[in-house]
């Protein structure tokens, strides 16, 4: 396979919490790949090593022993990042979780915002590049609303707003739609996958929506921290849904 | 976008009482400053005001303010007659208390040497100075009279002519000007009882010696009045201010009157000096260690409060850590917080004190210098304050995000 059409590549993450009695390894050699546009879903049992992974490529949580490599350059190297893990998040990686995690200070425009501006956008470029997504996603008429006063659907749209933001290559999505209504969870998962196809972008997103894995290239299986392809799971064939 | 201002708007009703709460706090630390200023300048108004060059007192003594010193009033001429002397006052100052609308009425007599002295130095804010010898007062506004009041003390009856503002001694009490012959009558006012059994005992010790059976009229004069019997010196006065005439060196002329046995003599710096290492001093010392207390209290309680603004945000820490925030983003968050927090309660605690300080009942002085040293001190605070938070908020890990 070209290394340069890869977004992701984990090899051999292992990672161990504590140690001697009370050691319990979360994710064992994991090896992992993901191509750029395509859009791979992680299921498995709570407690399976799927949001280690997840937040071992998203350079927040270092894996005890393995490597990861992101659009062909190596940023992990074991418990080391050769990057700037931060700057390296702020460029390249686009979050989003369960609960939609909005800064609560922050109305939906200046949570998109924010990221532009740390990203060293100006503020009013940033404030119309949001706008626009915001826009984008269906929620541009709550643009000046706290994250209190929206819905938990236009909650979770703001933050994959915020995550698109600076155009990530790659995308890790930790069970978004746990928070919505099986509607809502479709229109999100659907927005992966043409993020993914429009950008380029490699998208992970640990679910266990079976309704919705019909929008994924590719589906693995975690559990007792052990990756494998997935099986028995029936693709639904999904009618796309137009976004709001 | 400035975070910090954002979630200051977030939580404004939170975070204005906090500044309210703050902003007494650096008020109670910036009165304190004020009520040192205040003693410092109670203490010398006096010994400024007179301009007396040199004060003549009791030898050995540090008086009249620092403590009691007694010189004969005849002190006056024989400093006048001294070379380099302008002027000399006979100068009376004592503390009495007394009723006023049945409630305790504090006052310090000061005697003027009428009228050599009229009291022309006094800031005078209404009526006039003392223009007859006897039976009229000027009072400090502070002893709460009225122009025209008539005020018994002892057997006399005296009628305020006139009113100042900011006259206080360094204990905090009102000063009322009267005429030296008039303090003294205040200060050794005697009942008529006391008057004679004073008279008799006089009259007895006369009897006991020979001189009384050969001069019977002897007997007589030691029973009748004070004035009467020259052996008898007049009642006594606190010091002899002393103007020395221009071109004529202080020092010189202290020197040559100090060579006098009986007196020692200050120059207007060395009574200022006794009188702040003198009275006020160990007030002066309290106060400076009370300041210091509170200023360090004031630092916990914004260290602590900064603390749990930071607790009520690690969340959002966390997230913007996620999202690629750098660290001195989120330090910048904590950090204009607490200056913005500092500056608030600074002009809180400004804005009050101009309310409040001037109905205290000592003087509160603000000064610019003092203003400003605070000011510095706040910044100083607010930023060794949110070290703590600080702290924390660079211990969140990304990870908790997640977690939440």
């Amino acid at each position: 396979m070209n290394s340069d059409a890869l977004a992701i590549e984990t090899r051999q993450l292992t990672k161990v919490y504590g140690s001697g009695n009370t050691e319990v390894v979360a994710m064992r050699d994991v090896s992992l790949v993901v191509r750029r546009g395509e859009v791979v879903a992680l299921l498995g049992p709570s407690g399976s090593g799927k949001s280690t992974l997840l937040t071992a490529v998203g350079l927040i949580n270092p894996p005890t022993s393995g490597q990861i490599v992101i659009n062909g350059q190596l940023v992990q190297d074991g418990p080391r990042a050769t990057v700037n893990a931060t700057a390296f998040r702020l460029a390249h990686i686009g979050f989003i979780f369960q609960k939609s995690n909005l800064i609560p200070f922050l109305s939906a425009r200046e949570n998109v915002q924010v990221a532009l501006e740390l990203a060293g956008w100006g503020s009013g470029k940033a404030r119309r590049r949001a706008l626009e997504l915001l826009d984008y996603l269906g929620v541009a008429d709550r643009a000046d609303n706290m994250p209190a006063g929206l819905s938990g659907g236009q909650q979770q749209r703001v933050a994959v707003a915020r995550a698109l933001a600076n155009e990530p290559s790659i995308i890790l999505a930790d069970e978004p739609t746990a928070a919505l209504d099986r509607h809502r969870g479709r229109q999100v998962m659907e927005l992966f996958a043409k993020v993914a196809h429009e950008q380029n972008a490699g998208v992970i997103v640990v679910t266990n929506d079976e309704q919705t894995l019909a929008v994924f290239d590719t589906i693995h299986e975690m559990e007792d921290g052990l990756l494998r392809p997935a099986t028995g799971h029936a693709r639904h064939t999904a009618r796309p849904i137009e976004l709001v | 976008m400035n975070l910090a201002v954002k979630d200051i708007r977030h939580n404004l009703g939170r975070f204005a009482l906090t500044a309210v709460g703050i902003g007494m706090l650096l008020m109670v630390v910036m009165g304190m400053g004020g009520i040192y200023r205040g003693m410092i300048e109670d203490a010398t108004l006096l010994v400024d005001r007179t301009g007396a060059d040199l004060w003549v007192v009791q030898r050995g003594t540090r008086g009249p303010f620092a403590e009691i010193s007694r010189v004969p009033p005849n002190l006056a001429d024989r400093v006048a007659a001294v070379d380099g002397v302008a002027r000399a006052r006979k100068f009376v100052y004592h503390t009495i208390q007394r009723e006023h609308d049945r409630k305790p009425f504090r006052l310090t007599v000061l005697g003027l040497d009428w009228p050599t002295d009229r009291g022309e130095w006094l800031p005078l804010s209404a009526g006039r100075p003392i223009t007859h010898n006897h039976f009229e007062v000027v009072a400090d506004r502070t002893l709460g009279l009225d122009l025209g009041e008539r005020i018994p003390l002892g057997n006399d009856v005296y009628t305020v002519v006139g009113l100042t503002t900011g006259m206080i001694d360094s204990g905090g009490n009102g000063l009322a000007f009267f005429t030296a012959t008039d303090a003294q009558a205040v200060q050794f006012d005697l009942p008529g009882e006391a008057i004679r059994l004073e008279r008799a005992a006089r009259r007895n010790r006369a009897g006991r010696i020979d001189l009384s059976r050969t001069q019977p009229a002897l007997l007589e004069r030691a029973g009748g009045e004070s004035v009467a019997i020259p052996a008898l010196p007049p009642p006594a006065v606190s010091a002899v201010l002393v103007d020395v005439r221009p071109g004529f060196d202080p020092r010189a002329v202290a020197d040559t009157i100090a060579g006098w046995a009986d007196v020692s003599v200050h120059t207007r710096e060395d009574e200022r000096q006794l009188m702040l290492a003198g009275p006020v001093e160990k007030a002066k010392l309290q106060i400076g260690l009370f300041r210091v207390l509170l200023t360090l209290i004031s630092a916990i309680v914004m260290a602590l409060i900064l603390y749990t603004m930071t607790l009520d945000k690690l969340q959002s820490i966390a997230l913007l850590k996620l999202i690629g925030a750098p660290n001195r983003v989120i330090l910048g968050l904590i950090v204009q917080q607490a200056l913005v927090l500092g500056v608030l309660g600074y002009a809180v605690a400004y804005l009050l004190g101009q309310r409040l300080f001037p109905r205290f009942p000592r003087r509160v002085i603000l000064t610019d210098d003092d203003l400003l040293s605070l000011a510095a001190i706040v910044v100083g605070i607010s930023i060794l304050s949110s070290v703590l938070g600080m702290w924390k908020a660079l211990r969140v890990s990304p990870n908790d995000a997640l977690s939440g």
